[in-house]
């Protein structure tokens, strides 16, 4: 089994988010740097199928230097080895990061024969394209699966399972090598332990220098949404407060 | 011609189409171009008067005795056949996983950038588009290249315009599309479905959410918000720390990453406020907040505040309600 998971590095903003003078990106001095949560799931999905069947899983991430951090970080849960398509730290817009990926993909597999199952999130955390494992996908002739919720690899297939829009589950059976893009819920991705962020520091990570030019972000400017103003109205404090609780219960209709 | 991406009941457009409808009939009118939709499905056809309804003079049904069921490749393929011979100035899906999924496929196929999540579109010099980073706590605006323009519009960031009923009376023409497939475009295709839990509240679909998050402190602090959460017809949500501490499943999570909600009302008891967290939360017409901090970001943003321990709050608030019947 040869697995292939792709994440990006984006910064871990929790409060307000502050933008850069220019508008063209977020001010990242005070924050530290994460994966999208569907990814970290996606890195726990390729761990833990590895172990269960044997095989090589890798890690790839398109971005600047610093993206290594988040290497490290997924080989410290358990990833095997490490792929870093090093970018000058600007963005590159969804077509050519698909681009990258799928080029990097066809060198690695031209040496190590194909992976058979690639991963993604479903989307990035801050772009929020929604389509770059499709792109991926058709461009290695490879059938696709969005928002897996479940997963299970087979010999012969890959069976993923998401929501269905009215509830409930849709199955999906496809023939290996596939792509599956995958939300969080599928795993309850685990902690990485001390001796795995040591063996994962001393890890090579393989380098393929990308030429800026290809990036073509479409980005103009940035805004941060002006928010609704909301004068609240404090209730009270501590048990007192019940009795408000419940006019505000009635004045909304939830009680008679 | 702007043509739009149609998801439908029996013909019918649903809620998210229906927003997407009433971007590209804005767009048609700002563009002087007709405006044009396509639909797959069994009784696609049988939207073509209420799509008359809403400004649409054509529509494009894809045809292939295959497609009995959801499979995005093939429809995703036959989508950019389509688009290719009839060369629209932009196409329009709506904020479902399916339309985006199949936007994407239309994308890979034509090798055209896609504006996913948009919650405006401006043509001109270049065409622009407003569209949600973050799952909205960002907005980018962005040029929209390329000779035809795709883009998703964002769930629930246009009012979807009425559709007048005297479009029935002179229904949209359906052109029926037959898209080159083969066999092997048919491999990725719902092959099963399991159902949803019968009599669970979805949350989502909630009139009320009793949120709890890290302040609830444990798996066991939950008994008090799912009293409440029984005692008022609703269901319990969570915020992510509580997830990933193992507390709560993950289909009960509010946020970026999990379910959005639009409940009357939102109980959010120990939630700090994440902007992740918030997105989800952001179509809940009211908020209440039980937080020991007055200042953190949920009390600020919420519609009423208890200040005060969750746990000495909702009690009193449960016997206050039993009381109150």
């Amino acid at each position: 089994m040869n697995i292939l998971v792709c994440v990006k590095r984006v910064p871990a903003t929790a409060g307000k988010i502050t933008l850069t003078a220019d508008e063209q990106a977020i001010d990242t001095r005070y924050l530290g740097f994460t994966v999208s949560p569907h990814e970290e799931c996606a890195v726990e999905e390729a761990v833990r199928i590895v172990e269960a069947q044997g095989g090589t899983s890798t890690v790839l991430t398109l971005g600047p230097e610093e993206a290594t951090d988040q290497l490290r970080e997924a080989m410290a849960v358990g990833i095997d080895r490490a792929m870093l398509l090093q970018t000058d730290g600007g963005e590159w817009d969804a077509v050519a990061t698909a681009g990258a990926i799928v080029d990097a993909i066809r060198a690695r597999e031209a040496v190590d024969g194909p992976y058979d199952l690639v991963l993604l999130g479903n989307e990035a955390a801050d772009t929020g394209d929604y389509q770059v494992g499709v792109r991926v996908a058709v461009a290695l002739d490879r059938p696709a699966v969005t928002g897996a919720k479940g997963l299970e690899v087979r010999d012969d297939a890959v069976v993923a399972r998401r929501e269905a829009a009215s509830g409930g589950w849709e199955v999906y059976e496809i023939p290996r090598p596939a792509v599956v893009t995958v939300k969080e819920g599928i795993n309850l991705p685990r902690y990485p332990s001390v001796p795995g962020r040591l063996r994962a520091r001393k890890k090579e990570i393989e380098r393929v220098t990308l030429d800026p030019a290809a990036a073509s972000p479409a980005r103009i400017r940035l805004r941060v949404p002006v928010e609704k103003e909301s004068a609240v109205e404090i209730l009270g404090e501590g048990p007192e407060a019940a009795p408000r609780v419940v006019e505000v219960f009635r004045r909304l209709g939830l009680i008679a | 011609m702007i043509l739009v991406l149609i998801e439908h009941e029996a013909g019918m457009p649903d809620r998210l189409s229906s927003e997407a409808l009433t971007m590209g009939r804005r767009l048609a009118e700002a563009t002087g171009s007709p405006l044009h939709a396509m639909a797959w499905g069994d009784g696609a056809a049988a939207g073509a008067g209420p799509l008359r309804g809403a400004g649409v003079a054509v529509l494009h049904t894809i045809e292939d005795p295959r497609l009995t069921d959801y499979a995005p490749e093939a429809i995703g393929k036959g989508l950019a056949q389509l688009i290719e011979r009839e060369r629209p100035l932009a196409v329009i899906g709506g904020g479902s996983d399916r339309a985006v999924e199949l936007m994407a496929h239309v994308g890979a196929r034509t090798g055209l950038p896609l504006a996913a999540n948009s919650t405006d579109v401006r043509p001109g010099e270049p065409w622009q588009v407003t569209r949600q980073r973050w799952g909205g706590s960002l907005l980018e605006e962005a040029r929209l290249d390329g000779p035809i323009r795709l883009l998703t519009v964002a769930a629930h960031a246009v009012e979807p315009a009425a559709m007048t009923l005297a479009g029935a009376a002179s229904p949209a023409e359906v052109r029926p599309f037959a898209p080159d497939l083969t066999d092997g475009d048919l491999r990725v295709r719902i092959t099963s479905r399991v159902p949803a839990e019968a009599g669970k509240i979805s949350l989502a679909d909630a009139r009320v959410v009793v949120g709890g998050g890290r302040g609830v402190g444990s798996a066991e602090g939950f008994a008090e918000l799912d009293e409440l959460a029984a005692l008022l017809g609703g269901t319990v949500g969570v915020s992510r720390v509580v997830t990933s501490a193992g507390w709560r499943p993950h289909a009960q999570q509010v946020g970026q990453t999990g379910t959005r909600i639009a409940p009357d009302l939102y109980i959010a008891c120990g939630i700090s406020g994440a902007i992740q967290h918030m997105v989800g939360a952001r179509s809940a017409k009211a908020i209440l907040a039980i937080n020991t901090d007055r200042d953190a970001p949920m009390v600020t943003r919420a519609t009423y505040a208890v200040i005060g321990d969750l746990h000495t709050v909702l009690p009193a608030i449960i016997s206050a309600v039993r009381e109150a019947r």
